[in-house]
């Protein structure tokens, strides 16, 4: 399985992997920004570079985060999508295929991070979200965007190689980071993995949220709809069958 | 057992019929805009509030209400209590119509509508989708209904054959028509399951499913006598107090049971100090529950208050108007705070709303004056149910 460790510490906020993105993807320039205090990511942004000014220490400092899908181990859109539109490929990108989608948006009700976007102005819209570069990764590529980062900021290989860097890279530098990888444990872990030096909570990120990952979590009400269908249709025979003498036949008109 | 058979069919026109036809071309209009120029143009949702409008009312309000159908169901067709017979076919009536009036709001709200029959094919690992069954349940609940339905039409249109063969399938029917509803009744809430740490612990728990299944039973039999009272109003008929006293008594107990779930879950949750924090949500959340549970709890308790004509509808307003917030509340007050941005719906997503209802009422009235929905009144003198034998006339 395949993931990026993005350092927020060495990104310098150019935006190079927006472009490499745009460019790969063909996705149109739209108004909505895509870098800077107000980039947000849209149906045509599957991934920006937001800044953040944020305190650190006594000095104030820019920080800049690259927003994008998580590409979760075990993703909310894909268990949440009634028509297997969403789907977790063995390489470790979240994909979408427009062709079976019903447009119902449960997967944006569904991701815990509100990544997935929705094509408002089109008449049959698609869902839009990072792909991972799909093709590429699945050739052994890594994603577009990291291939042109000139900060060393975004680095691809395996998840667990990934994760062990990044923890040595906070045991090798004392001080320099938090200690803590956003994306091991959230939501059951992701494939992209951050380090930071000031609190994610700073940084836009949604911190002490559940490790246990949103399939799960629905997993533990929908295991029980057959056993309750079952279970129900049984009582609901009995019940019938033995109150059926009683008050009256059925047909009674 | 005679039935006054009008000849042909009939639809008495009046002025607030006129009305009701007009919002409904107009709505068909709005509905056809939004089929063609997309969600965008029809409608506010945003990236932010990618469920709005026709999500909370169309669907999630539209199915909670409509819960008079399995509820009144389960007592008369399951139970065979007798006694509620009189409000079965009516309940089933509304119930089967505002299935109907669902399905469409969904599709309305589906972007990629040719794929409308998707969900229908089970593709590897689509069933772990709480939607797959709230799309298959909802779906199946509709046919059962239309079915059910079936056998009162074939008594008007005279088919001893084909009515034969409808009394031999309501019993598995009547099983299913209480099945299905009680999956997805509680699926709708399961649908929020997902959205643990966004959406406000007052809400948010892992209970979700059992909270909407019981106040989808408790409000059947509110509906089912504010329906009443507006077909006794219409129709210049007596509203059968005696029957739906009993009925939401029944009621009563199962708000009962929810508000002691509801204490507890909140209380292992560790959120009463959230309850009375003077937020948004805490307020809107009182409101709810004491508006709209604990008040007309105690009013179906008295008897002198369920048996009064006035009494038992307010209560049963109040009652209607508590699980309308509780789904609002779900859909927008709770997740307000995660979601951020901002969403008021557009002029067109009302208008398809109030389309759909006009559409409803106007069926209804067609179908109760041409089909044995109400009970015969010379059967059921007020103050005394006939207890064995309920039968039916054709109204207008
Ligand atoms: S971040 Fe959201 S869209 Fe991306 S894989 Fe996870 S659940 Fe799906
Ligand atoms: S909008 Fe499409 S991808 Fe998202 S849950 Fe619905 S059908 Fe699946």
């Amino acid at each position: 399985m395949k993931g990026v460790l993005v350092d927020i510490t060495r990104c310098v906020g150019c935006g190079s992997c927006v472009v490499a993105c745009k460019l790969y993807n063909n996705l149109p320039w739209s108004n909505a920004p895509h870098l800077g205090k107000d980039a947000v990511l849209t149906a045509d942004n599957w991934t920006v570079v937001k800044e953040f000014d944020v305190s650190k220490g006594k000095e104030s400092v820019w920080r800049f985060v690259k927003e994008q899908c998580f590409h979760c181990l075990e993703p909310a859109c894909a268990s949440a999508c009634f028509a297997a539109a969403f789907r977790k490929t063995p390489e470790g990108p979240v994909i979408y295929n427009e062709r079976v989608c019903v447009g119902c948006r449960y997967c944006m009700i569904a991701c815990p991070f509100s990544i997935p976007k929705y094509e408002w102005q089109a008449r049959f819209p698609r869902v839009q979200k990072c792909q991972m570069c799909f093709y590429r990764v699945k050739d052994g590529e890594m994603p577009a965007c990291v291939s042109v980062c000139p900060a060393g900021a975004l680095k691809f290989g395996d998840r667990d190689a990934l994760l062990k860097e990044a923890k040595e890279r906070i045991a090798q530098n004392p001080g320099r980071y938090v200690n803590h990888v956003y994306g091991e444990k959230e939501y059951g872990g992701t494939c992209w993995l951050y380090l930071s030096d000031v609190p994610f909570e700073q940084l836009g990120f949604r911190t002490h949220v559940s490790t246990e990952s949103i399939p799960h979590v629905s997993e533990r009400v929908t295991k029980w709809t057959l056993p309750v269908a079952g279970g129900w249709a049984a009582v609901l025979t009995a019940l019938y069958l033995a109150t059926k003498g009683s008050g009256g036949a059925e047909k009674s008109h | 057992m005679a039935y006054e058979f009008p000849e042909g069919w009939r639809f008495r026109m009046t002025g607030w019929r006129k009305f009701f036809i007009l919002v409904f071309l107009v709505a068909v209009g709005v509905m056809i805009y939004r089929l063609v120029y997309g969600l965008g143009a029809a409608t506010h949702l945003n990236d932010q509030w990618p469920w709005g409008w026709w999500i909370a009312v169309d669907v999630l309000i539209g199915v909670a209400l409509a819960g008079g159908g399995y509820s009144t169901a389960f007592l008369v067709h399951i139970l065979h209590r007798k006694q509620f017979a009189p409000v079965a076919r009516a309940a089933l009536l509304t119930s089967m119509l505002g299935y109907i009036l669902v399905l469409i709001g969904l599709f309305m709200d589906i972007g990629r509508w040719y794929n409308f029959w998707r969900p229908f094919l089970v593709y590897p690992g689509s069933w772990h989708s709480v939607l797959f069954e709230v799309f298959w349940c909802i779906s199946l609940y509709t046919m059962v209904q239309v079915l059910e339905f079936g056998s009162i039409v074939f008594e008007r249109v005279k088919s001893d054959w084909l009515k034969r063969v409808f009394d031999a399938m309501l019993p598995p029917l009547f099983i299913l028509g209480v099945v299905l509803p009680t999956l997805h009744q509680s699926s709708l809430g399961s649908l929020y399951v997902v959205t643990v740490d966004r959406l406000d612990p007052l809400w948010w728990s892992i209970a979700l499913p059992i909270f909407f299944l019981l106040s989808s039973f408790f409000v059947g039999p509110a509906m089912v006598t504010l329906e009443g009272s507006l077909a006794a109003k219409a129709y210049g008929r007596q509203m059968e107090i005696p029957v739906l006293s009993r009925l939401v008594k029944v009621g009563a107990w199962v708000m009962f049971i929810y508000l002691v779930l509801k204490l507890i879950d909140l209380g292992y949750r560790n959120q009463f100090g959230h309850l009375f924090d003077g937020s948004l949500e805490s307020n809107l959340f009182l409101l709810e529950i004491v508006g709209g549970v604990i008040v007309p709890m105690i009013m179906f308790a008295i008897p002198s208050v369920r048996n009064s004509a006035g009494g038992l509808i307010t209560a049963s307003v109040l009652t209607v108007g508590g699980v309308i917030l509780n789904r609002m509340n779900v859909v927008f007050t709770g997740m307000a705070a995660a979601m951020g941005g901002h969403y008021f719906p557009k002029w067109t997503e009302f208008m398809v709303t109030a389309g759909l209802i006009a559409l409803a009422v106007l069926a209804y009235c067609f179908l109760v004056e041409n089909f044995a929905i109400l009970p015969a009144e010379e059967h059921v003198p007020a103050g005394k149910p006939s207890e064995a034998h309920t039968s039916y006339t054709v109204v207008g």
